[in-house]
């Protein structure tokens, strides 16, 4: 009885953020737009200024655009997961959280579920991309769509608990401005998204290792490699491991007797 | 504690840093019994709901509902509360019927019986021919009974409403007024009741007057007019606090 429980309440969670997003139809839109923007304007323009050099997972030359793929994908979920963390300060200050929070279930699995549910919805967005890409001559091997699945479940997780454990820290909406400076814009050009390593290591070496160590790079090349059909180890561990570690902060956050709850004004 | 108690609070002291929001604050509430909470703004109440909802962590003084203590056995408390918060908490781009099938969800309750349940209370609150209409269509006080309905799903014990009629018409706020009234009576429902309007009490009701996180009067509305020597609960209010207004 109790696993139904857990079962039917973290469906119920998932049902709910799938749906929202389906019927908000300009959030569908908007998180499409970005990185369909990055890949044919973007992406179009630095095409003749960024030679790339054969690199794993690639066995031959290839076009920008096919290099920045993944980190657009990257870029997908980090913003999915930001815009979660948005939700939930909103849901805080609305008061649906409340709901969430009062319901007779350990806090770190309904933190989860969300979780669970916010990664579901940046997939469904990760496949309309892809599949317009497609269209666009961007195309992995087609068992690269079945392997970047587990990927993009990690990397989808490790990002959100990343905005898990903001939210548990932003007071008020209007602090969202601040992650969007301090958190999305660092992490997504301090990262391999849209230079490889050995490119950065040649204008900076502080960048190098700021790209090399951030959690976000190492998301981009689990879906870079999984995408070709390879197993990117380190990445994996390492993306893993900050899912873990953010995971635990956040819940540490939300915890009542530890976290920042009772310094807020409202939870 | 009695153990037909549906809510105990006992000792219960809070702080925002060095400020005191809460002081010693002792009550109990039976079931079958509508106490309201009177206060003027800032004297607690909320504070005091965010920690009967474990939203706040309980670090000085005990919190018992129905016997389980909300810091010990937290699952089994939160399990026997049903609450209708200040601010509404229903999604508003889903319908009556989603936004009540996600609370079934949320307390593990199968579609069939969910169904059952939504339909019972629904009924009861004259809502049930509107439950495929979004949240967003509903005016103020039809959006208040869905979330009185919802809060009802689970067959909780105690039922906490922090000030639920804020902002409503007065036909809508005297028929929440009335159904919640009837629901203590009728359901055995331990109710607790943050308001500041004097005139959503009863003369049958059990009331707590807050101020300043301390409470300065706990008893029938009988009793706290004889405590203060008045004869309205306006006057008694006055004296309690000192001058200040609900």
């Amino acid at each position: 009885m109790k696993l139904l429980h857990y079962w039917r309440a973290m469906w119920g969670i998932i049902w709910r953020e799938l749906w929202r997003f389906v019927t908000q139809r300009e959030r569908f839109i908007s998180a499409l737009v970005r990185p369909l923007v990055w890949l044919f304007v973007f992406a179009a323009g630095f095409r003749a200024a960024l030679g790339l050099a054969i690199t794993p997972p690639y066995e031959t030359y290839i076009l920008y655009e096919v290099y920045i793929t993944p980190g657009l994908i990257g870029m997908i979920q980090l913003f999915n997961g930001m815009q979660s963390s948005l939700s939930m300060v909103y849901d805080r200050e609305m008061g649906s959280m409340r709901i969430l929070m009062v319901c007779p279930l350990p806090r770190w699995f309904l933190l989860l579920s969300k979780l669970l549910a916010g990664t579901g919805v940046s997939i469904l967005q990760v496949y309309v991309f892809l599949a317009i890409a497609w269209f666009y001559d961007i195309q992995a091997p087609w068992q690269g769509y079945l392997w970047v699945l587990p990927a993009l479940l990690l990397s989808g997780l490790m990002l959100g608990a990343l905005g898990l454990l903001l939210s548990s820290f932003i007071k008020q909406l209007e602090n969202f401005a601040g992650v969007m400076n301090f958190v999305i814009f660092p992490m997504f050009f301090m990262s391999t998204a849209l230079y490889p390593l050995w490119k950065i290591k040649e204008s900076s070496a502080l960048l190098y290792n700021l790209a090399h160590y951030n959690p976000f790079s190492q998301a981009v090349e689990l879906i870079r490699f999984a995408l070709y059909g390879q197993f990117n180890s380190q990445a994996f561990i390492y993306t893993f491991v900050a899912f873990i570690v953010f995971m635990t902060a956040a819940i540490i956050g939300y915890n009542p007797s530890k976290g920042m709850m009772t310094r807020k004004g409202g939870a | 504690m009695n153990s037909s108690t549906a809510l105990s609070v006992e000792d219960l002291s809070f702080s925002y840093g060095g400020k005191k929001a809460l002081n010693q604050v002792n009550f109990k509430i039976q079931p079958g019994e509508c106490t309201i909470l009177l206060g003027p703004n800032g004297a607690g109440k909320s504070t005091l709901f965010s920690l009967i909802t474990r939203l706040y962590d309980t670090r000085d003084g005990r919190i018992e509902l129905c016997g389980f203590d909300i810091k010990q056995q937290t699952r089994l408390a939160l399990a026997k509360l049903g609450v209708v918060f200040q601010q509404t908490t229903l999604d508003m781009d889903l319908t009556v019927m989603q936004n009540l099938r996600y609370h079934t969800a949320l307390h593990g309750m199968g579609r069939k019986q969910a169904t059952q349940r939504i339909q019972q209370e629904l009924e009861r609150l004259a809502m049930y021919d509107r439950r495929a209409e979004k949240v967003r269509q509903l005016n103020g006080g039809h959006r208040r009974r869905v979330e009185i309905a919802r809060a009802l799903l689970h067959k909780p014990s105690v039922l906490l409403l922090d000030e639920p009629t804020v902002g409503l018409d007065v036909p809508s706020r005297l028929s929440i007024v009335d159904y919640v009234h009837r629901l203590a009576v009728e359901e055995k429902l331990a109710v607790l009741w943050a308001s500041h309007l004097i005139d959503e009490i009863y003369p049958d009701d059990h009331l707590i007057v807050l101020d300043k996180g301390q409470v300065k009067a706990n008893g029938t509305v009988d009793e706290v007019l004889k405590v203060t020597k008045t004869l309205t609960i306006k006057d008694a209010f006055y004296v309690l606090t000192q001058g200040e207004q609900a």
